[in-house]
Order: C-alpha cells, then structure tokens, then sequence
C-alpha cells in the first residue's frame, strides 16, 4: 500500500476539482440503474445539438453478467465509473486528461502512459466513437472517445468523453490486488466493508432470483411507456424508460434467458427507443 | 532540384493503420506532384506522425498545346460545349480549315505554387480505412485529430491552409513547426528539412524510422533476455505492432509467478500477447520461460521500477483469472458438458449447438471410413468438439475455443486423435492457419464446414456480395484446402446428401463449392477458366479429380500444339455455330464415301484412332488423353488448310460438317473449350 496515496473518495474529490476547474458542471449520479456512465443523460442526450457543455459526474454502473458474489478480486456487478463530457472536444484534451492522472498521483514520466486503439461502439445506443485505451503500465485505466454518432444521429459537434474505472484506478494507485481491500475513507472503512454484501446479494438476485417473466413484462412496460412519452415529446421522461429497458435486458441476460438471435432483438428494441429520444431532444432543443 | 519535406502530425494512429499510412502518402505525393517529378522518395510514420521527403523539380517548364474542336459549321452548343470541357474562352480559339482549333498554354508553374495548390485536396481525400471529426464544425476529417502539419521546400514553409468556404478546417495551416516525445520534450520547435528534423527529434526522444525502431526493440529484448540465459520467440507481427506503439523505445523484462508457469501455453499467449502485446521467452532448452518482454514509452527516473511493477501486475491480475477458469474447468469432464449445449443458440432456425453436434456425429461417422479414420473416433471427436464453448475459460477467452477443448479432452484422457480433433475441427480458419492432415481431425473439420454450409443454405442465409456474416466462404475454402491439401477422393454431392441437403440445396452448395475453388485458382495466378471449361464438360463432384484433369488441360494448353489445337477447336466451333444456325445440328456418322480429299480422310483417321480417349478419361489417365487428343492438331490444321467445308454439293458439305462436330464432341468430352480464354 502506498501510504500517500489518494483514498478511494478522495480520488473522486480530486477528479471533481480537476474537471470542474476545467469548466465542467459537477452532477450527482443519475437516479436509474444502468450499465455505463454513457447512458446519463448529461451525456447521451447532451452530446447532441449544437450547445456547448461540459460534465463531470460519478455514475454507479451496473453489468449483472459481472457478479462473481464478492469472490473475484477483479469484479464486481456494481461498480463506479467516473465519465467526463466535452463538447466540443477541445483541442488539448489528450493533455488535459494526463493531467487528471498526475492529479490522483501518477506521474507520466515515471508511468508509461500510452494511446491504444479502441473503436468505442454501443449498439443499444445507435452510438459510435474513434479513440482510445488509455494504458498506465500495460494496464488500461480508461477509455477516451471522440462521439461520432448518437442515437444513430451525427452530432454536430464531437464531444470528448472520459471514462475512467475508478476501483480499478485506485486499486494501481493504492497497490491492492483485491477490489475489496481498497482504502474508501483513509479512516479504516474499506471498500469490502461498504459493498462485499451488496456484491454476493445481488449476485444472487442477478443470477439465481430475477423473476424473468416479471422482468420480461417491465421490458414491455418500459417499451410502451418510453413510446408513449415520445408521442407527447417528452424527450428526458422517455429516455429514462429507455434506459430501464437496457438494464432490463442486461438482467435478463444474466438469468441467461436470451437466446443469440432474441438478444439482436432485444439490442434493436432498446436501439429504436434511444433513437426516437435522441430525435426528440434534439426536437425540442431548437 | 529542391527538397521537399512534408510531415502530418496528429494524436496517436492506430498502430495497424501507420504503415499503410505512410504508403498512401507517398502514393499521393506522386499523383498529386507527378510533374514535379519527384525522386529520393523516403517515408516515415510512428505513432504520432506520418512524413516524407523527396526531392523535387523546381518548377514545372511553361508548356503549350493546341486541340481540335467542332467544326465551324457545328451547332453552338458543341463549341460551347467544348469551351467549358478546356475551361477556355472564345479569343483562345482560331480556325484552320473547317475547325475550330484551340491554343493551349500553360505557364510555368514553381513547385511551391503546385504543392500549395494540391495539398489541400490531398490531405481531404487522404484514404484513412475509418476517419473521424472532432472539435468544432469542421468537415475535414482525419484518423484521430490533426494537429499540425509541417510543408517545407528548401526549408522554406509551403503556405497553405485547410479552410474551405465556411469551413475554418480546425485553422490548420501549414508550417514549420513539430513536436517531440509527449513527455521527454513537450512543447514545439521548428525544423526546416529533413535531417534537422530526424537529428533534433532524436534529441528529443523520437525515433521517427520505424524500422530503427523495431532494430531498437528487437536487440535490446534480445540483449536483456541473453543475460538471463534466454531467448525471445521470434513474433514479427508483434514487434511491427509494438514499434507502432512507441516513439522511444524502452524495453524491459518482466518476471512471471512460478504458480502461473503450469498454465496452458496457449492461455498465456493470449494474456500476453494479445492483451499487453507482451514478448514471451523461452529458456536455453525451448521451454517458456517464467519471464516476459515488453516495451514502454518513457525513459523512468526510477529506472523503470514503477513500470516493472505495474506490468508484472497486470499480467498477474490477468493469469490470476485465466488460472481460476484452467482450474475450476478441469473439475468437469468435456462429455459432461455436452447436453449443456442443449441451451445454447447455433442459429435460430438451425436450432442449438446439441442439435448440431448431433449431425455432426452422425456426418464425421459417414465421412470417416472415406478418410482412412476410425468411425468412432470420428464421432466420439465430434460429440466432444463444442464441449469447450461452455467451459468458463471459452467463455472468458473466445479465441481460446478448440485450444481448451482439446487440453480438457487430454485431461479426461481421451484418446490423442479425439483430443487433436477437437482442437483441429475449426482449422482451417485462414490463409495462415494449416489444414487438418490427421484423419480423425480431417473428418470432424468437414463435418463441421458441410454442416455449416448445408445448414445456411437450407435457410436461405448465402453469402451476398457485401456480406458474408456466417463466414461460409471460409467455410467453403476450408473444405476446398481439407480436400487439395490431402488429395482426398471424395464425392462431394454424396457428403452434402449425407449432410442432410435436400437437392436443390446439395446443388446450390456444390456451386458455391466450386465458385470459390474458382475463386481460388484465379488467386493462385492458375487456370481458373481452365477448371470452368472442365467442370463444364464433366460435373463432377470429386475436386481432386477435377483438379487433376484441370492440370493437365493447363499443360497441354502451355503447349504449341495446345494452343494450335485450341485455334483450331476454335475454328470448327464457329463454323457450327454458323452452318448450324442454317439447317443443322450436323450429327450423325461422317461417310466414308463421301471422303474424297486426303486431308478428309485424314482427319477421318485421326479422329477413329482418338476414339479411346473416352476410356483414357474414364480411367483418369488425363495426360494420357491428353497427348492423344493433340493428335488431332496436325490433321485438323491440315484439312483447314486444304478442305472448303461449305463445299457446294450439300452431301460433301454435311459430311464435313459432321467431321467437324465429332471433332468437336471428341474434344468437348475433356472440357469446353469455348470457355478458355487468351
């Protein structure tokens, strides 16, 4: 353990300065589950339209498939993923960035910091990006997009996005090789005490208990819903029931209850709700 | 002469794409500055940068020309029509004789004023094989953001910019102006050629020459590994990548825990090379050694310790997960998995990978004894051979499928042929990878790829021109190398049957089978118009033989009297077609009688003493009926030479018109010679 470095929220404190110093509105995570901090839509719905914006928020993120009961050092179905938004990208964002690791204790020229190819890609959401892995020491500590498309809409101007795995990121800065020995408070509450028992619950609802055909009609439900309010052009009240649908799928997934060709379905259904609230915030942002 | 200099810098290319990258440049500059005939040419790329220098002309010489237009007596729109194609006005025009003639000059043109004038389109069209926007409004588009760009003749800046209209194009303009390592050297400075710029960014940690790069790489690895008593496996696809990756190279070692050394050495190929692009090492004996290569970006202060680490970490992490599956795996038996299969998809209407294995028993069962294999170790292979897709290490590592399937098969002590097959069955998957050669494996891989193919096409999922989602051209292919590379003699219709094809199916499958093979010849630089004339004179289903007997065509065909024969195949062929069109077809028996030239009659005999060839190609002697066949040439050319076929008593123009044909049916036994080209 490297005693000076940064408590797992007290890394978040310091990427909050850090971006809001960069002009970035510091938001509380979004109240709906979801799978990645793409989904919130301060970024989603925000990288499309002409208006500049700026965003830096914390968004819990769920993968149901990635439950391992609290047993995997490296996994975990609740996780938090720290997300920067820009728009437009501006020009030194690759430096800004690096700057964001030198503020959490990794220095460039000790660390080899590197720019990997990853095409970012996500079919639910009709979204694509050129950028990066961003590497620290061969292991990658973030993903760095430039938005392409949108809710299958070209966006006007390309946002930067940043998403960094935080319990990954403290786990190198911290030198722990268990998820749940992190150092959460740098007052003797770790990261295990606060979430080993929500990690084998869930892992046990995730896998075992979600009632699929209740979890099937929710997905129906959250469907109808999201196309009804986008009749009424609700755009934010719509996307929320998109991205119920999404989590839906993904718990659905983990019952291991779709089959490859439904799960194409699935993804297209939950694609053609976050197209139709993309076009309907776009609408409605004149 | 002056010397050019030209250098695209931006973040960081994708390590695949730079190579091309900087081929494409060069590519361009020839096009776009053709005149300026450049030489010396020399690229580079790197990470960061693609660049090249050239000498070139210093201007293109004034040049004058004239061009003919309409005539004078044309309608208006014509002249009009030709004024605007030159981009000319009226006064440039004069009239000699009936014409209007148009005098062209063009000035002379400096190589700055060139080069200013065509960068721009050059870098809008630059062919990136995926470009992307960013920033503000701008439409011009590049692989990852351009961020300066430098254009330099004689060390003097090239000016130009990349607005267009509206479009500030990011305010990107040319200069002088680079940038060295991201962290070593940050910041600016100026360059004005070549080797200035080479000499200050090596002082600022940059190697720009990819190939120096790769040397760096490849002796440091090699030097570090020799002092621990090792070797480095030789993996140039990987150092071309890693050299794509850094700007300077600094290559370390590090250390592999002993408890990951049992690990399969395929599962540590994967974490390493695939996920970290690790080098791995092998010990004075050739076994892996518990060490790995790798290459980092920076010259550390702390002498790399922290990078060291970190590294050593990651890969711990990663074996650390690949152990809990190798594990947790082996507590399995393979044959225990398989109804598990029962609950996973193949494809919606061919129903799940259980249904599929089961056809695949029964098909590797039928193909066996075909291939020298023992039945039940085909089916006993086949049962076992999508055991592993519900293993947890598939699962984690998908590329790992066939590799774990044939180390848990070993594990249960399945026989090693079974054990081999389950690996072996998906081979071949490319140009690269071999194609199974044992028998056991060879009837499972067919299996697979005619159940594949079948399969598909029973519902209606062929391949179209731009997609081929069910990878059933490879399929195909590796049907075509299982059969070439073995020269296995099998029928290939009877398979498809046997695979449960319908006709029309089995039949669309066959001339997918044989379109691909096709496509291949035609690959190989072969005779691929040969294999259609043959395939088209005999349909047949056993490639080996169709292919011996295309070889044996292409022989012949090499030869002078080949091609005569083909000339004069030819000639009869289109006098049929000609005289068959007025009251033919000419079939029936050639009179004797009525042969009353010796070249008639000579060719009469030549053909009676070819009849066997029928039996020579029945027995598959193909060489053999084809030095009979070219017997044909010297009567055939002679009796072109002598004989007027469309003589005017209609008996003697039949009769040779009916020698024609049987000399036609003769040689359309072998192949349609109306299909061979050249």
């Amino acid at each position: 353990m490297n005693p000076d470095a940064p408590s797992f929220q007290e890394l978040i404190l310091r990427l909050h300065a850090f971006w809001a110093r960069q002009g970035c509105v510091i938001l509380q995570p979004y109240d709906v589950e979801m799978g990645a901090g793409t989904f919130h839509p301060a970024t989603t719905l925000r990288a499309l339209g002409p208006k500049p914006w700026r965003a830096a928020y914390v968004q819990p993120s769920r993968r149901p498939t990635d439950g391992r009961y609290g047993e995997n050092p490296n996994r975990l179905q609740h996780y938090y993923q720290y997300q920067v938004i820009m728009k437009p990208s501006p020009e030194d964002a690759q430096a800004l960035l690096l700057a964001s690791y030198r503020e959490v204790g990794l220095d460039p020229l000790r660390h080899d910091f590197r720019f990997v190819e990853d095409d970012w890609e996500s079919p639910t959401l009709g979204a694509w990006g050129l950028g990066w892995e961003v590497w620290c020491d061969g292991m990658e500590v973030g993903q760095f997009t430039y938005f392409q498309q949108v809710g299958g809409i070209p966006v006007t101007f390309p946002s930067f996005e940043m998403t960094y795995g935080l319990e990954r990121l403290a786990m190198y800065v911290q030198d722990r090789e268990n998820v749940y020995d992190l150092d959460f408070n740098g007052a003797g509450v770790s990261y295990g005490d606060v979430f080993l028992r929500a990690e084998r619950e869930y892992s046990a609802y995730n896998f075992e208990f979600a009632d699929t055909a209740m979890l099937s009609r929710h997905f129906a439900d959250a469907e109808q819903e999201c196309a009804a309010l986008l009749d009424r052009k609700l755009a934010l009240p719509a996307y929320d029931q998109c991205i119920k649908a999404s989590h839906l799928f993904n718990l659905l997934d983990a019952r291991g209850v779709i089959s490859v060709t439904e799960r194409a379905s699935y993804i297209g259904r939950v694609r053609t709700l976050a197209k139709g609230c993309c076009e309907a915030w776009v609408a409605g942002e004149g | 002469m002056a010397d050019l200099f030209i250098e695209l810098f931006s973040e960081e290319i994708p390590a695949r794409m730079q190579r091309s990258a900087a081929a494409e440049l060069e590519r361009a500059v020839m096009a776009a500055f053709g005149a300026l005939l450049p030489a010396g040419v020399e690229t580079f790329f790197g990470p960061r940068r693609i660049a090249l220098s050239a000498q070139v002309a210093a201007e293109v010489a004034a040049s004058s020309s004239t061009e003919r237009g309409p005539r004078t007596s044309a309608p208006e729109q014509a002249l009009t029509g030709f004024l605007r194609k030159h981009n000319a006005s009226r006064e440039q025009l004069r009239q000699e004789g009936d014409y209007w003639v148009l005098e062209k000059s063009a000035a002379a043109v400096s190589a700055a004023a060139l080069i200013a004038g065509a960068m721009p389109g050059l870098l809008r069209r630059f062919p990136w094989p995926k470009s992307m926007r960013w920033g503000g409004s701008s439409s011009f588009v590049w692989v990852r953001p351009l961020r300066r760009i430098v254009c330099l003749l004689d060390g003097a800046v090239v000016p130009f910019d990349l607005r267009d209209g509206a479009d500030d194009g990011h305010g990107l303009a040319s200069g002088n102006l680079t940038e060295g390592h991201r962290f070593h050297a940050p910041g600016a400075f100026a360059v004005s050629g070549v080797t200035e710029w080479r000499e200050r960014l090596t002082a600022r940690r940059v190697l720009v020459d990819a190939e120096h790069r790769k040397q760096v790489i490849a002796e440091r690895i090699a030097g570090l590994a020799t002092e621990k008593g090792l070797t480095v496996m030789d993996d140039p696809g990987l150092l071309e990548e890693v050299a794509g990756l850094v700007e300077w190279p600094v290559p370390h070692l590090g250390r592999i825990a002993d408890e990951h050394m049992d690990l399969p050495p395929e599962v540590m190929q994967v974490s390493m090379r695939v996920n970290q692009r690790y080098f791995a090492l092998r010990t004075a004996d050739g076994a892996a050694a518990p060490w790995f290569a790798f290459v980092a970006n920076v010259q550390a202060d702390d002498g790399g310790a922290a990078i060291i680490a970190g590294n050593e970490r990651v890969l711990r992490a990663r074996f650390a997960d690949a152990r809990h599956f190798w594990d947790l795996d082996r507590k399995t038996r393979l044959d225990s998995r398989v109804p598990a299969l029962d609950a996973v998809t193949f494809q919606a209407k061919l129903g799940s990978q259980g249904d599929r294995v089961r056809r695949l028993v029964r098909l590797a069962e039928t193909i066996a004894p075909l291939v020298g294999a023992e039945p039940a170790d085909a089916a006993r292979a086949a049962w076992l051979a999508k055991a592993d897709l519900v293993s947890g290490m598939v699962g984690e590592f998908p590329e790992l499928q066939g590799v774990m399937g044939r180390y848990y098969a070993l594990h249960d002590r399945e026989p090693a042929a079974v054990a081999d097959a389950v690996r072996d069955h998906y081979a071949p998957r490319g140009p690269a990878e071999a194609a199974p050669a044992s028998p056991v494996s060879i009837a499972v891989a067919l299996a697979d790829k005619l159940d594949q193919l079948t399969g598909f096409f029973a519902i209606g999922e062929k391949p179209t021109g731009s997609g081929d989602p069910y990878a059933l051209r490879r399929a195909a292919l590796g049907v075509i190398r299982i059969i070439r590379e073995n020269g296995l003699r099998l029928h290939l219709r009877h398979l498809l049957s046997a695979a449960g094809a319908d006709e029309a199916t089995g039949q669309a499958v066959f001339a997918f089978i044989i379109e691909r093979l096709i496509v291949q010849l035609r690959a190989e630089g072969a005779r691929h118009d040969v294999l259609s004339a043959v395939f088209q004179a005999a349909d047949d289903d056993d490639l080996s033989r169709l292919l011996v007997r295309t070889d044996a065509v292409s022989t012949l065909l090499q030869t002078t009297d080949g091609a005569d024969l083909l000339a004069a195949y030819r000639r009869a062929a289109n006098i049929l077609r000609i005289e068959d069109r007025k009251d033919g077809p000419h079939t029936g028996p050639v009179d004797a009688a009525l042969l009353h030239e010796v070249p008639e009659s000579g060719l009469a005999a030549a053909l009676e003493s070819v009849g066997h060839v029928t039996a020579l190609l029945a027995q598959e002697d193909f060489a053999g009926a084809m030095a009979l066949t070219s017997r044909l040439r010297v009567p055939l050319d002679l009796f072109f030479e002598k004989v007027t076929v469309n003589a005017t008593d209609p008996e003697l123009r039949r009769n040779r018109l009916r020698l024609l044909n049987q000399v036609r049916s003769v040689m359309d036994q072998i192949a349609d010679f109306s299909r061979i080209e050249g």
